[in-house]
C-alpha cells in the first residue's frame, strides 16, 4: 500500500478542491468542499480499493490523510 | 397453491419539495450538487393534516379503481408504518373502516422502514398459503418528513413521503417466492427517532450541532449516514446471494434487481461491488426522493406499467432496525 496512490485515489472524492491542495499532511476535515458525503465517498473508495472497512469514527479521530491512511493499512 | 401479487399502485402527495426550494432555505450549501449525487430532484410531503395511513388510503382507492378490484373481496389488511395515526387504536383497523371494507376482515400494523414491502410480501404470502385469507391488502405508509428537523439539509433532501397498495392472491402477474430476511437490533442506535414512544414519551428539547453543522435531536430522525453506509454494503451482497441460493437461482436468471431506493449513490456503489449491469436495475427516486417502505412498490408498478419486468425480478429492502429482507418474483 502506497501513501501517495493512497492521497491521490483520496483526492478524486473531491470535484473543487484543486489537486495540489492535497498532501499526506492535508487535514481534510478543513477543505472547504469536505461533507458527509464525501466522507462516505472515502468509505466507499476504501472499500473498493483497498478492501477494508472503516467507519465514520476512523473518519472523524483521523486529522490528516496520512492518519487514516495509517488506519487502512493497520487493516490490511 | 401460490402467492400472487395481483394488482399494486401508488400515491405521493400533492406538496412538492423542490432542489430549488432547499437552495433557497440553505443558501450556503451546494444543495444542486448534492442532490444530484444522491439522485432526488423533488420529493413529495404530505401536508399538516395528511398521516401516513391517509397516503395508504388514498393508494388503495386508485388501486380498486385502476385494476377495476371490488373491495369487498379484502379479507386481511396489513399496514406497514412507523408513522401510526395513534399509539392506539392500529391504524389498520381505521383503515379498514374508511375504506369500507368487510368487517370479516383481519387487520394489523407492522412497524419497519426501509425492509418494510418485503416483510409485508413475506406476511401476506403466508396468510395466503396458510389459508387464513384469500385477499391481502398489502398498505405502506410513511411521513418520514414530519420527523425531520427543519435545519437538517441532509435528510430534507433525501426523504420524501408516500403510500402504496398491493393485493396479494392466490393468482395475479408475479409469483411470491422464496424469502431470505434478516435482523440486527446493535444498529437500533443509528437511525432513530428516539421520543414520543413508550421509553421517552416525552420531548427531550436536547438539540444541538455536530459536525457539517447538522442538528442532532433526539425529537427528531437521526441517521449516522456512515454507519448505515457500511451496514448497507456489508450486509446487501450476503443476502443476494443467499437469496438466488435459497430460490435455485443465479445472477444471470435474474432480468431486473430491485432494490430499497435509498439514494442513488448508494445504490450505484452497491450494484458495481455486486458487479450487476446498469440495464438491469432501475432507479425511481428523482422525482420521489426516498420514501423508505414506499420505495419498492412504487419501482414495480413504474417498472411494470412499462412492461419492463419480466422473468425472475429480485426484490431487496434494508434499512432502520437494522432489518433487511429479500424476495424474488417470478412474473
Amino acid at each position: 500500500m502506497d501513501l501517495l496512490t493512497f492521497t491521490t485515489n483520496f483526492a478524486d472524492q473531491f470535484e473543487e478542491t484543486e489537486i495540489s491542495a492535497f498532501t499526506p499532511n492535508t487535514n481534510y476535515k478543513e477543505l472547504e468542499e469536505w461533507s458527509s458525503l464525501i466522507a462516505l465517498s472515502i468509505i466507499a473508495m476504501i472499500d473498493e480499493e483497498y478492501d477494508v472497512s472503516i467507519k465514520g469514527d476512523d473518519i472523524r479521530s483521523a486529522e490528516t490523510i496520512e492518519d487514516l491512511f495509517t488506519i487502512v493499512k493497520n487493516r490490511k | 397453491m401460490k402467492a400472487y401479487i395481483s394488482a399494486i399502485n401508488y400515491y405521493l402527495p400533492e406538496q412538492v419539495l423542490t432542489n430549488g426550494q432547499l437552495v433557497k432555505e440553505f443558501p450556503e450549501w451546494s444543495v444542486e450538487k448534492i442532490a444530484n449525487k444522491i439522485g432526488v430532484n423533488k420529493r413529495h410531503i404530505a401536508s399538516s393534516d395528511e398521516t401516513s395511513a391517509d397516503l395508504a388510503i388514498k393508494a388503495a382507492e386508485k388501486l380498486f379503481v385502476e385494476s377495476g378490484i371490488n373491495r369487498e373481496i379484502i379479507d386481511f389488511v396489513l399496514f406497514c408504518t412507523q408513522s401510526p395515526d395513534y399509539v392506539l387504536p392500529t391504524s389498520a383497523c381505521i383503515i379498514q373502516e374508511k375504506l369500507g371494507l368487510s368487517t370479516s376482515c383481519g387487520a394489523l400494523d407492522f412497524n419497519l422502514g426501509c425492509s418494510g414491502y418485503v416483510y409485508g410480501l413475506s406476511l401476506a404470502k403466508g396468510l395466503v398459503l396458510g389459508g387464513i385469507a384469500r385477499n391481502v391488502l398489502l398498505l405502506t405508509g410513511e411521513t418520514y418528513t414530519k420527523f425531520i428537523h427543519p435545519k437538517d439539509k441532509g435528510n430534507r433532501t433525501i426523504f420524501g413521503d408516500g403510500g402504496s397498495a398491493t393485493l396479494v392472491s392466490q393468482t395475479g402477474f408475479a409469483e411470491i417466492g422464496d424469502f431470505v430476511l434478516g435482523t440486527n437490533g446493535k444498529g437500533a442506535e443509528n437511525l432513530i427517532v428516539r421520543t414520543g414512544g413508550a421509553k421517552f414519551p416525552n420531548k427531550l428539547n436536547d438539540e444541538m450541532f455536530g459536525d457539517h453543522g447538522n442538528p442532532i435531536s433526539s425529537d427528531h430522525l437521526y441517521m449516522n449516514g456512515s454507519e448505515i453506509f457500511n451496514f448497507t454494503i456489508d450486509v446487501v451482497p450476503h443476502l443476494i446471494c443467499d437469496l438466488l441460493q435459497k430460490n435455485h437461482l443465479t445472477s444471470e436468471n435474474i432480468n431486473s434487481f430491485i432494490f430499497h431506493q435509498a439514494n442513488v449513490f448508494m445504490l450505484n456503489f452497491l450494484r458495481k461491488k455486486m458487479k450487476i449491469p446498469e440495464s438491469k436495475f432501475p432507479y425511481y427516486m428523482s422525482e420521489t426522493g426516498n420514501t423508505v417502505s414506499n420505495t419498492i412498490p412504487i419501482v414495480l408498478y413504474e417498472e411494470n406499467r412499462k412492461g419492463l419486468l419480466k422473468g425472475y425480478v429480485v426484490l431487496a429492502g434494508f434499512g432502520v432496525g437494522y432489518s433487511w429482507g429479500g424476495t424474488v418474483l417470478k412474473f
